[in-house]
């Protein structure tokens, strides 16, 4: 079982010891929470640069040329 | 501007170790720097923090490179998110991402900001960067600051540092 280390910084002691059911359970619920989350923000922006491409592709440029031409205006 | 570091204590996992809490932060300094050295034994990339034991009110926004793009990101959550990455274990073999998270006025009795600098170190395309601006919505001075990956443990030999940081 993984260890939960704390560190006082008063005293410079160390402890140690296992990882509660309770730890275990907010940690697996936290992980649950941030994969959905980044999984939306990287389906958001491979979106967001598809729709760029399908902008690009109507007017016949690359979409490097599409934001080149959106930076200088 | 801060001008001094002073290391106020230090560790080293020897083992598989699922959470670090720095206690009984004394409150003479004006700001902190947590500064890591980890790897994740598991594949998910971001590391955690909780202020004080406090499961509440904390919200963040953050840019991060895959390698291929560029994502934005923000949310409210049960602990800090979103602004620190960490090596992963099915990246190159004894690398080690960093860290560091720095907690400007920790002691006052505003609510606490956060900023977050991180990277991984993989020798390959998909390596990640993150900047996060982090906000515990909490006048309490911080106390203790618990970092724990966001899934599995730390592995051996991810260290961490904490500095307090004064202005004269």
């Amino acid at each position: 079982m993984a260890k939960v280390i704390e560190i006082n910084c008063e005293t410079g002691e160390t402890t140690e010891r296992d990882q509660t059911p309770e730890e275990i359970a907010a940690q697996e619920a936290a992980a649950q929470e941030a994969a959905d989350r980044k999984a939306a923000e990287e389906k958001a922006a491979a979106d967001k640069l598809a729709a760029q491409e399908a902008v690009a592709t109507k007017l016949g440029v690359t979409l490097d040329e599409l934001k080149l031409f959106l930076a200088n205006n | 501007m801060a001008n001094t570091y002073q290391l106020i204590a230090s560790h080293t996992a020897t083992g598989t170790e699922s959470s670090y809490t720095f206690s009984s932060i004394p409150s003479t300094y004006t700001d902190l720097l947590l500064r890591i050295s980890s790897r994740s034994s598991d594949i998910y990339n971001e590391v955690h923090f909780r202020f004080n034991g406090v499961a509440s009110s904390y919200s963040y926004r953050n840019l991060y490179g895959t390698g291929s793009s560029v994502v934005s990101g923000s949310d409210s959550n049960n602990e800090l998110q979103g602004n620190a990455v960490q090596a992963l274990s099915n990246q190159t073999a004894n690398t080690f991402g960093s860290i560091d998270l720095y907690i400007p006025n920790y002691a006052g009795s505003n609510y606490k900001s956060t900023s977050g600098d991180a990277t991984q170190e993989n020798n390959g395309t998909a390596s990640q960067a993150m900047l996060g601006a982090g906000l515990w919505s909490n006048t309490a001075a911080i106390t203790s600051i618990q970092a724990f990956p966001s899934v599995g443990s730390f592995v051996q030999y991810s260290s961490f540092y904490l500095y307090g940081i004064k202005n004269s």
